[in-house]
C-alpha cells in the first residue's frame, strides 16, 4: 500500500476543488468521531444535571409565556396572527432558539475543543458536525413540546407538517452558514460572541417571532427585508398549516446559503491552523 | 516497502511567533485575510515578532529515532506542532509519509464526568480509530492500563497517573509510520514508564520516531540522531548522540555556588582542584584515572572545640548524587590555625565516566547531626575520556583468558 504523503508549507493550497474534496472527505471519514463527540457532550451534560432535558426547552418556553401573559392580560395589543397566540408565540421562540443555537454551534464547538486543537491533529470538520448533532438532539425535544402545543390548542396536524423537517433543516443550514463565517474572527476576539448575542437580541424584535408583521410602517419594511423573516415565517406556516407568505424570498435565502456554506467550510479549514497558532500556549 | 525509505523530510523550516497578545490577535486577523487569498509572499518579521524556529533541516528514515533536545522555549514543541500539522510553517517545507501518531497529550478528549470505558471511545475516536477497531481493542486497552477495577468509574476520580495510563494504553494501539513523542511519559510511576519504553522499543523498528525530552538517559537510550535547539536554531545536529548530550549539559553548568544553610560558625573561604588545568570556560579538566585533589580553606567565625566533619558529595551531570568521599576522622590530623581550617582531600585514580560533575559540601559537628554549613555546587570539574557512556562510573577492568 502506498503511503499517504502530507506536505506542510507556508503556501496554502488555493485549489478550491481540492480543498473542498479534502473537506468533504474529512467529514465523511470522521463520522464516528463527530458522533462520539456529540454523544460524549450530551451524556456528560445530562449526567451532571438534575433537571436534565428540561434545560433544552425552558428558555424559549419562558419567553413565549411572557408574551402569552402580556397578550392575555391586554398589556400589549398585537395584530391577529390567524392561529391561537400561544402556538404562534411558542413556535416563534422555538424556531428562533434553534436558529440562534445553529449560529452559535460552530464557534462554541470549536472553542470547547481549543485544548484538543493545539495538541492533536484530527479532522476539524468533526467539531462542526458534532455541533449539528447536538443541535438536532436539543431541537428534537423542543419539537415534541411544540407538537403537544398543536394538539392542546386545537390547531391539529396538517399535511404541510410533512414539509416541516425540510424547513427545519433549512433553518439549521441558514444558522450554520452564518456561524461558520463568524467563527474565524470570533475565535480570535471574544467581542464577536458578545456582539452576535446582543445583535440577535435586537433582531428578534425585527422578526415575526412573538408578533406578526404589522400592516404598514417602517417596522413592516424592516421585517420584510430581514432574512430571518422568511425562515421563521415559512417554517411556522408549514407547522400550523397556513400558506407561507414569503416563499420566494425563502427560496432565495436558502439558494444563497448553499454556496455560502461551502465557502464557510473552506474558510474554516484554512483558518484553523492560524487560530491554533494564535491561541495555543 | 523499502526498509530505509525517508518518512520525514524537513527543509529550511521556520516559524515566527509574536510576543504581544493584542498584536498577535491582530496579526491573526491579517493572516486570516491573506491566507484565504493564498499568501505566497516571503514572510518577514513584523514588529514584536521573533523566530521561534529557524531554518531546521533533517531527514528521518523508518527505524530511526531523532531526539530533539534544548532548554525550555528552544522551539522543540513548536517544531513538533508543525510536524503534526497543527500549525503551518512560515518558511520551508515538511514532507511526511504515512500515518502520523502523536504522543503529545495523553487522554485527549476525556470527559471527566464519563467513565473510563466511555472515555476509551472518546479518546480512540480522536486518535482516528473506528468504532469497530475500538470494540476489538477495548479489552487489551483496559489490561494494558491495568485499571480494570476502576474502568466504570468517572475519570474525574482517577489519579493523574491513572489518567495517563489509560491515555497511553489507547495511544499504544496506534500503528503509526511516524511517531511524535513529547514529554508525556514523565508522569506515571516507574513501572508504567518502563512499560511505555518497552512499547516504544517494540514499534521503533517499523517507525520513524521524533522524541522531545529533557531526560538525557532516555534520549541516549532510544535516539540515534540528535538536534540540539537553542533559541529556535539548530546548535548541533549529528548522529553523535553523546556529544550532543554533553553540549546540552554544558549549557546548564552553573558557576554559582549556592549556600543552603549556615549557622554562622564557619564559612567556605576557598576551594580549588590542585594539579589540574582549566579549559576556556573556566572548568577544571581531569583525565580518567587522574588523582582528584580538592583543596579547602574554611574561616571560623566562632570558636569551636573539635574539628568538624566534612561530608563531600559528588553529583553527576543530572544532579544525581553519584558518590561520597569518605569522611574525615580523628586520624585525619586536621587542625585549626588562626581561625582557619585548611586541608586537601585526595581521591586516587578517579573512575568517573566522561562528563561534568559538581561538588556539594556539608560541614557538621558530629557525623549525623548539628550542621554548621551546607553549600551546593562549590566546584565543578570535567572528566575526559574517549568512551561515551551514560552511567556515572567507568570502572577499571581486567579481562583475562580462562
Amino acid at each position: 500500500m502506498a503511503l499517504e504523503t502530507k506536505i506542510y508549507q507556508k503556501e496554502n493550497n488555493t485549489n478550491i476543488a481540492k480543498l473542498l474534496k479534502d473537506s468533504i472527505k474529512d467529514i465523511y471519514n470522521s463520522r464516528f468521531l463527530s458522533k462520539q463527540l456529540a454523544v460524549r457532550d450530551i451524556k456528560a451534560q445530562y449526567r451532571q444535571s438534575f433537571l436534565g432535558i428540561i434545560w433544552a426547552f425552558i428558555t424559549p418556553l419562558t419567553t413565549a409565556f411572557v408574551w402569552i401573559f402580556l397578550n392575555l392580560t391586554g398589556t400589549i395589543r398585537l395584530t391577529d396572527t390567524g392561529i391561537p397566540y400561544p402556538v404562534y408565540a411558542f413556535s416563534g421562540t422555538l424556531l428562533w432558539s434553534i436558529i440562534k443555537e445553529a449560529i452559535d454551534a460552530p464557534m462554541s464547538s470549536t472553542t470547547a475543543a481549543k485544548g484538543l486543537l493545539s495538541k492533536i491533529n484530527f479532522p476539524k470538520e468533526a467539531l462542526l458536525v458534532s455541533g449539528i448533532y447536538k443541535l438536532l438532539f436539543n431541537s428534537l425535544v423542543k419539537i415534541i413540546i411544540l407538537l403537544v402545543f398543536l394538539v392542546v390548542f386545537g390547531v391539529g396536524f396538517h399535511s404541510s407538517l410533512l414539509l416541516f423537517p425540510f424547513a427545519f433543516l433549512g433553518a439549521i443550514l441558514f444558522g450554520t452558514t452564518i456561524g461558520l463565517f463568524i467563527t474565524p474572527i470570533g475565535m480570535l476576539y471574544n467581542d464577536i460572541k458578545k456582539i452576535i448575542s446582543l445583535g440577535l437580541g435586537f433582531l428578534m424584535y425585527a422578526t415575526p417571532v412573538v408578533y406578526a408583521i404589522p400592516k404598514e410602517g417602517l417596522m413592516k419594511t424592516l421585517m420584510e427585508l430581514n432574512p430571518f423573516t422568511p425562515i421563521i415565517s415559512t417554517t411556522r406556516a408549514f407547522i400550523v398549516g397556513q400558506s407561507p407568505e414569503y416563499l420566494a424570498y425563502y427560496g432565495w435565502v436558502l439558494a444563497v446559503c448553499i454556496p455560502l456554506l461551502v465557502v464557510g467550510l473552506l474558510l474554516y479549514r484554512i483558518s484553523i491552523p492560524i487560530l491554533v497558532e494564535r491561541m495555543s500556549a | 516497502m523499502k526498509e530505509n525509505e525517508v518518512l520525514v523530510k524537513v527543509e529550511h523550516l521556520s516559524k515566527k511567533f509574536c510576543k504581544d497578545l493584542k498584536t498577535s490577535l491582530w496579526y491573526g486577523v491579517k493572516d486570516l485575510y491573506s491566507n484565504v487569498l493564498g499568501n505566497t509572499q516571503p514572510r518577514n518579521l513584523r514588529p514584536k515578532e521573533f523566530w521561534a524556529v529557524k531554518d531546521i533541516n533533517f531527514e528521518l528514515r523508518r527505524g530511526e529515532c531523532l531526539g530533539l533536545i534544548g532548554h525550555n522555549g528552544a522551539g522543540k514543541s513548536t517544531l513538533l506542532k508543525i510536524l503534526n500539522g497543527l500549525i503551518n510553517p512560515d518558511e520551508g517545507k515538511v514532507t511526511i509519509k504515512g500515518r502520523v501518531g502523536a504522543l503529545i497529550e495523553l487522554g485527549a478528549g476525556f470527559n471527566p464526568i464519563l467513565s473510563g470505558r466511555e472515555n476509551i471511545y472518546n479518546n480512540g475516536a480522536i486518535l482516528g480509530f473506528t468504532r469497530k477497531e475500538i470494540d476489538t481493542k477495548v479489552e487489551a486497552i483496559i489490561d494494558f492500563a491495568e485499571i480494570r477495577e476502576f474502568i466504570d468509574m468517572p475519570v474525574q476520580n482517577y489519579s493523574s497517573g491513572m489518567k495517563v495510563r489509560l491515555g497511553f494504553a489507547v495511544a499504544a494501539q496506534l500503528e503509526p509510520d511516524v511517531l511524535l513523542i513529547d514529554e508525556v511519559l514523565a508522569v506515571g510511576d516507574l513501572g508504567f514508564v518502563l512499560k511505555c519504553y518497552k512499547t516504544i522499543d517494540k514499534i521503533l523498528p517499523r517507525t520513524a520516531i521524533i522524541f522531545v525530552s529533557h531526560s538525557m538517559p532516555m534520549v541516549s537510550r532510544i535516539c540515534n540522531q540528535i538536534i540540539l535547539l537553542d533559541n529556535g536554531t539548530t546548535k548541533f545536529q549529528d548522529k553523535d548522540v553523546s556529544k550532543a548530550i554533553d553540549l546540552y549539559y554544558t549549557r546548564f553548568v552553573q558557576n554559582e555556588s549556592n549556600l543552603l544553610f549556615t549557622d554562622e560558625t564557619l564559612e567556605l573561604n576557598e576551594v580549588k582542584l590542585l594539579d589540574c588545568n582549566k579549559n576556556s570556560d573556566n572548568l577544571y579538566q581531569l583525565n580518567w584515572l587522574d588523582d582528584l585533589k580538592i583543596y579547602f580553606r574554611f574561616k571560623l567565625k566562632k570558636s569551636i572545640k573539635n574539628i568538624p566533619i566534612f561530608a563531600i558529595v559528588i553529583l553527576d551531570k543530572e544532579q544525581r548524587p553519584a558518590a561520597y568521599l569518605d569522611l574525615n576522622n580523628d586520624f585525619s590530623n586536621l587542625e585549626i590555625k588562626n581561625n582557619f581550617i585548611e586541608f586537601v582531600v585526595k581521591h586516587n585514580k578517579v573512575q568517573f565516566s566522561k562528563g561534568v560533575y559538581s561538588v556539594d559540601i556539608v560541614v557538621k559537628r558530629e557525623k549525623t547531626k548539628n550542621v554548621y554549613l551546607r553549600q551546593n555546587n562549590i566546584l565543578s570539574f570535567q572528566i575526559k575520556h574517549d568512551l561515551d557512556i551514560f552511567p556515572p562510573f567507568l570502572l577499571t577492568s581486567d579481562f583475562q583468558k580462562v
